[in-house]
């Protein structure tokens, strides 16, 4: 078992000596990505106020960079990397199809509910 | 892999769970399986937060308004106090996997120190979780609500809050908070507000620089403020309670589901984080009595270190979703 990691992150980018390196390698990342979404979150730029599919910009980057964050947790700090595939799939592909699911029925049904309570009439009757 | 699994007399039979398919223990799998079912149960509450988000897209609270302390500090810091709670929970969870990667050595002393850091970040993690819902409960500048349930804030000309105690002048009052001790044993009531409606208005009116500022936010994302003649109006008019802090029925920085919503999720995975320090604290006497050391394997580190990485995995989500978008 112990010698069963595998040590590469970012797509074999970089590529660590042992397993604990590879762990300090991680830490480094997600500091990195937390402390940009803070620069962000503190100084919000105005090129990245602008809408995009129905949200700022900026929110989505924040989203992008938090899911890249679970990324590395799952599959360096869970050892996700080194799971067999059919576990790995069971466990993601599962989560990640419920969540979206759910995630989108509810904000579609949570923007239909502002458009009636700023619009004043309902547009879509079902 | 063979150390903590119970030998159930169906290895090698295709449907005994045998040949695992998997190639994972069982409690591994079962802990797999609880980290999705609890990832859903999350989910459901972020997306029940962002549901409520959408609905009032137009006055929903502005976090770095919100969230701007930092202990033994005055002054505005937003996010910065969250940050560093952010990084003592990836923090922990490195200590956590730094445990699990001695245990594969079977080392016990570095699982010890480990488990032990783990521990420690766990518990700065909940006692920050404390002080900011301490902060969030006592609230900082007050707010009047509104007969319709909405806030009004009080700013100066240049836009910057103003705190009720700066304007408002409290007079001497006859009536006290209803104890159940000296009066009907089955009603209640909370503390009350240091001022009144009426000295609100009194204050506004004696002060031309304050400014009513309404949860509506504006074209540029920003609150909305109202001129002095509309402030005035508005207060007079509309203005029912006076509210200082947050609670589950009123809250001073906008919409009362902020709050609920608020203390329901950050509270839930404070729970969390709680429940696993008692759990690690279990684990880590255990790796002291030499338990790990005599079944020959520290599987039992990984799983509940399994558990402590998904409660850092909830954390990143929670903070994006409620002090960052």
């Amino acid at each position: 078992m112990a010698d069963a990691h595998k040590l590469e992150i970012l797509r074999g980018l970089v590529k660590f000596k042992s397993n604990t390196q590879k762990i300090w390698g991680v830490l480094i990342l997600l500091t990195i990505i937390t402390a940009v979404e803070v620069i962000l979150g503190i100084y919000k730029p105005e090129m990245l106020m602008g809408q995009f599919i129905g949200m700022k910009i900026l929110n989505w980057i924040f989203i992008i960079l938090t899911i890249a964050k679970a990324y590395y947790i799952t599959w360096d700090f869970m050892h996700m990397r080194d799971e067999t595939a059919a576990l790995r799939r069971m466990v993601v592909w599962t989560a990640v199809f419920l969540i979206c699911y759910l995630i989108f029925i509810l904000l579609q049904e949570g923007g239909y509910i502002e458009s009636v309570y700023s619009s004043g009439y309902i547009k879509r009757d079902f | 892999m063979d150390t903590t699994v119970v030998n159930t007399g169906t290895e090698g039979k295709t449907w005994g769970g045998g040949n695992k398919p998997l190639n994972a223990s069982y409690g591994k799998m079962m802990m797999w399986f609880f980290i999705v079912s609890d990832a859903l149960t999350f989910s459901g509450f972020l997306a029940a937060y962002g549901f409520s988000r959408f609905k009032f897209i137009g006055s929903w609270p502005i976090a770095d308004e919100v969230f701007t302390h930092v202990p033994f500090f005055h002054g505005n810091y937003p996010m910065i106090y969250v940050a560093f709670m952010t990084f003592v929970l990836i923090m922990s969870s490195v200590t956590m996997v730094l445990a699990v990667d001695a245990g594969h050595h079977m080392n016990k002393a570095k699982v010890t120190i480990y488990m032990f850091l783990t521990i420690i970040g766990g518990l700065i993690f909940v006692g920050s979780q404390a002080w900011e819902w301490n902060t969030f409960i006592k609230g900082d500048f007050g707010a009047v609500q509104t007969k319709g349930g909405n806030i009004l804030q009080f700013v100066d000309t240049d836009g910057n809050r103003v705190a009720l105690r700066d304007f408002v002048v409290a007079e001497d009052k006859d009536r006290t908070a209803h104890e159940n001790k000296n009066g009907l044993w089955f009603v209640s009531e909370g503390t009350l507000p240091t001022y009144t409606v009426e000295e609100v208005i009194a204050g506004l009116e004696s002060h031309d620089n304050v400014l009513v500022r309404t949860q509506d936010l504006n074209e540029n994302g920003e609150k909305t403020v109202l001129d002095r003649g509309a402030s005035l109006q508005q207060l007079k008019l509309n203005g029912k309670v006076v509210v200082e802090g947050a609670n589950l029925k009123v809250n001073e920085y906008g919409s009362p589901l902020f709050a609920d919503f608020f203390f329901f999720i950050t509270g839930f995975h404070g729970f969390h984080v709680f429940s696993g320090v008692l759990i690690n604290i279990i684990i880590f006497f255990n790796v002291i009595l030499g338990t790990y050391e005599r079944r020959g394997s520290y599987e039992m580190v990984e799983k509940v270190g399994l558990y402590w990485h998904f409660v850092d995995l909830v954390w990143v989500f929670v903070f994006t979703f409620f002090y960052l978008v």
